[in-house]
This record gives structure tokens, C-alpha cells and sequence, in this order.
């Protein structure tokens, strides 16, 4: 009945699925990352496995029943273990993310339910290629993805595009350098909007058109899968490049970190 | 649960008894989507009521803009936890749209449509009564692009991912019929005061 040109994906479409559950977590390690971002170590209680570019939500109440509600995408690739990895940008006139990063600390019980989300996910198994645009704190889902990719032996052509202020504020910029020198197809390239690039394969400006098409040039074939995630600008810049490249509408999944 | 140590920022007074729970106020208007948000130029666009695979009626930019216009102030919610009050919008309640195809509902569920294959449903139930538009206009401008433009569904008593941006049908459907959030995790009926946001809340 429905003309939804997109396809679902079968292994979050459930018919009759159990409603997912709030559940403790307790805060087994805090980690910083950037100038502005900290890592959180979540231990669940009840343990799950994603898919990599999943959310969860997590909720904060305080001692007169207020609660407040953010979603936050999962860092860490899907893994038995009990343990899931979020990274949070402290958003100067935020509620939630200056709680994290000022007053939480390890030892902590923070209620959350996940994995949530069903439209931006890794296409486990694929080997089409698969290119990664994000911005800021918007590289977690897809750095997931990357690690969700390395941690299956997987070698789908992968190219990432990352744009940061400054270098220091490369979330996983270590890791992802590694991550491309291991032979197994994926690339990285970086661009910088507040200072030069220091690799030729990085880049010193704003995203454009011309970017996003240099950096899919580097894959074998055009991209089957683009994921873009970073804010509604960003986004619309990226997105407009991957179709000014040729790219089908219909391969490009977006998620905006607007509120 | 009580967060060690958090105390939060709610909102006040009139304003806190407008929120539902687990949401926060913004000012700004932040725009969430799917995919990429689709160019639509309005001598190309048409709506389309359709009952089950039959199309009923259709409607050119011109003669859509000469059914009945309203304007109603709204407060919206998202299901990632912002709400906006007092949002301004202009356009076509849905009453009027099947009063000018002279149709009485023969179903009561309803798949919004869209040019980018993106759906919705909703109950006609949620849709009648002056509850539901198809929105040309928000803040006395024309709908931008981003926010859904040129014509978005508005259905703001629920969350705001059923009021499908690039609206281009209303299709009665015999069943209720997960449109596209729907089949991916989230709720089918969507109340925000009922924090109704994922699959069975």
C-alpha cells in the first residue's frame, strides 16, 4: 500500500516488537577526547548489541520528578560485552551535556534504553562502497560504523570525510588515522576550518561540492551508501555535494544534530 | 530514578504546563530528515487524495492555494525531545480538502505521502475537526525547503515526525499502515503527552 521507494531493513523491522525498556547503566570510565568532548563508559544492566549508527536515549531526573530527555548516538561497534561508549559534546547553554561533563562521574547510575533507531544503519556484509560525511561530535555514528567494520574483519571500500575546527578537536583522530593504515580500504580524510591541513590528502576549508567529489573519487566505485551527520547546515552542504556528484537520493541517509 | 546531582533547567509556570514530559523548549526551528530534502518547484507540484490505490482527486499549486486557507498557532513537539511553542502556520485543513473533493472519510486511517517516498500515518480521527492542515506558510513566509516546503503536513498534537515535509497525498488506507519512522522503530500513534516515541511505549 505504501509507495516508500526506500527499503526497510530487516533487522530492525520487528513485526510486533517489545517496546525497549529503560534500564540502569552505571558509568564505569570517563574519558576526554577533544577540548570539548568526553567519552562515557555506560555498563548496562541489561546488555545489548546494536547496530553500529543506533541511539539510545537517556534521561536524567532530577529530585522533584523533572525529567529531561536527549538522544545521543552509540560510539563503540556492536559487541557482546555489557559495556557501550557515547561521546558528548558539552554544549555551552545546554541542560544534559554540562550535567555529563561537570557533575557525573564514575560510579554513577544513569537510566537509558536502547538501541533505538532503524534508518541510519552500517550495511553489515555490504561490499558496495560506503562514504562517511560528518562534522564535529556528528562522526560518532559513523565512527561505530568504522569500528563496527575493523572489529568484523570487514574490507568494503569506506572513505571518511570529518570536518573539525582544529585539529585538537578531532573526535577519534588518533584511532582513525590508525584505522587507515591498515591496508583493509578505508580512508580518511580530514578537513580543517580554522587551520591549514598538515597530510595532502586533507583539506583546509568549509565543505563544498568539490570536496565530497575528490573524496568519493577515492573509492573503487561510486558509493552505494552515503551517511552524512552534523548540523543542518553541514548536512545540506554535504548532501548537495553527493548529488551534484552523481550520487542517488535515495543511498543518502542523513542525520542532523539540530536541538 | 533521582541523576546524582542533577537538578535541570525547566521550564516555568504557564510555560511548563505546555511541555510534555521529557521534553525542552527551543527557540530555534532545528530541522531533523531522513534523506536529502527534495527541490520542489510548485508548478510541478500536485496533492493527491487517494482512496486505497485509487486516486480521487488531484490538485494543481493554483487550485490547492484556492481551497479555504487558515491560520493557526500551534505548539509543536519533537520526538528527539525539543518542543517550540507558538508556531505560526497557514494552510488548508484537511475538512476543507475532502469537503472540495466531496468525500466523507470511507477509512479510518490515513498514510501521508510524500515526493521523496518518505509516509506517515495518522488516524483520520487525529485529522478532522480542524486538527490537521496541509501547511503552505509558516511565520507569514512560504514554507522553506528545510522545514518541508513548498507543503508539509501539520499535525501537531502528536510528534512532529508525522507531519510529513514535501506532502504531495493523503491516501485512506483500510488498515493502519506503519509509514516510514513507523517501520523503523517508532510509535504508530505518536502522543506526546503519553511519551509515546518508540515501538509499543
Amino acid at each position: 500500500m505504501s509507495n516508500d521507494t526506500r527499503t526497510t531493513d530487516a533487522r530492525v523491522v520487528r513485526a510486533g516488537a517489545a517496546r525497549v525498556e529503560w534500564q540502569n547503566a552505571t558509568i564505569v570510565d570517563i574519558v576526554d577526547r577533544t577540548p570539548s568532548i568526553k567519552s562515557f563508559f555506560f555498563q548496562l544492566a541489561v546488555p545489548f548489541e546494536h547496530i553500529a549508527g543506533q541511539h539510545v536515549d537517556v534521561r536524567l531526573t532530577a529530585p522533584d520528578g523533572y525529567v529531561a530527555m536527549r538522544s545521543y548516538s552509540i560510539a563503540s561497534a556492536p559487541s557482546p560485552e555489557p559495556t557501550i561508549e557515547l561521546a558528548i559534546e558539552r554544549l555551552p547553554d545546554g541542560e544534559v551535556s554540562p550535567f555529563f561533563h561537570d557533575v557525573a562521574r564514575v560510579g554513577d547510575d544513569i537510566e537509558l534504553r536502547g538501541p533505538l533507531g532503524g534508518h541510519f544503519l552500517w550495511p553489515e556484509n555490504s561490499h558496495d562502497p560506503v562514504l562517511l560525511i560528518g562534522a564535529g561530535s556528528g562522526v560518532v555514528p559513523l565512527a561505530a560504523m568504522i569500528r563496527r567494520r575493523h572489529a568484523a574483519g570487514e574490507s568494503v571500500p569506506t572513505a571518511l570525510l570529518l570536518s573539525s575546527r582544529t585539529r585538537r578537536d578531532v573526535l577519534f583522530g588518533d584511532e582513525l588515522f590508525a584505522a587507515e593504515q591498515l591496508g583493509t580500504g578505508f580512508q580518511f580524510a580530514l578537513t580543517l576550518t580554522r587551520e591549514p591541513p598538515t597530510r595532502a590528502t586533507d583539506f583546509g576549508r568549509r565543505i563544498d561540492s568539490a570536496m565530497v567529489a575528490d573524496v568519493a573519487s577515492r573509492l573503487p566505485d561510486a558509493p552505494a551508501h552515503v551517511f552524512v551527520c552534523g548540523s543542518n547546515a553541514f548536512v545540506d552542504v554535504a548532501v548537495d555535494g553527493a548529488l551534484a556528484a552523481g550520487f542517488a537520493s535515495e543511498t543518502i541517509k542523513t542525520e542532523r544534530y539540530g536541538a | 530514578m533521582v541523576t546524582r546531582g542533577f537538578t535541570g533547567r525547566r521550564a516555568s509556570g504557564e510555560r511548563s504546563s505546555r511541555l510534555p514530559p521529557g521534553q525542552h523548549v527551543v527557540d530555534d526551528f532545528p530541522v531533523l530528515s531522513a534523506g536529502p530534502a527534495p527541490r520542489v518547484a510548485v508548478e510541478d507540484w500536485t496533492f493527491t487524495l487517494k482512496v486505497g490505490p485509487r486516486p480521487v482527486k488531484v490538485w494543481t499549486w493554483t487550485e490547492f492555494n484556492a481551497l479555504p486557507r487558515n491560520t493557526v498557532t500551534r505548539d509543536i513537539h519533537c520526538v528527539t525531545a525539543w518542543s517550540k511553542f507558538d508556531t505560526r502556520w497557514k494552510g488548508v485543513f484537511i475538512d476543507d480538502i475532502l469537503a472540495d473533493a466531496g468525500l466523507d472519510a470511507p477509512t479510518d486511517f490515513v498514510l501521508a505521502h510524500t515526493v521523496d517516498g518518505y509516509s506517515s500515518n495518522v488516524p483520520m480521527a487525529d485529522l478532522t475537526g480542524e486538527r490537521a492542515m496541509i501547511a503552505l506558510e509558516y511565520e507569514g513566509e512560504p514554507l522553506e525547503r528545510d522545514h518541508g516546503g513548498p507543503a508539509r503536513l501539520l499535525v501537531p498534537h502528536l510528534y512532529f515526525w508525522k507531519s510529513a515535509k514535501w506532502v504531495n497525498a493523503i491516501q485512506f488506507t483500510e488498515r493502519n499502515e506503519a509509514g516510514f519512522w513507523e517501520l523503523r522503530g517508532y510509535h504508530m500513534y505518536g502522543d506526546p503527552w503519553r511519551e509515546q516515541r518508540y515501538t509499543n511505549d
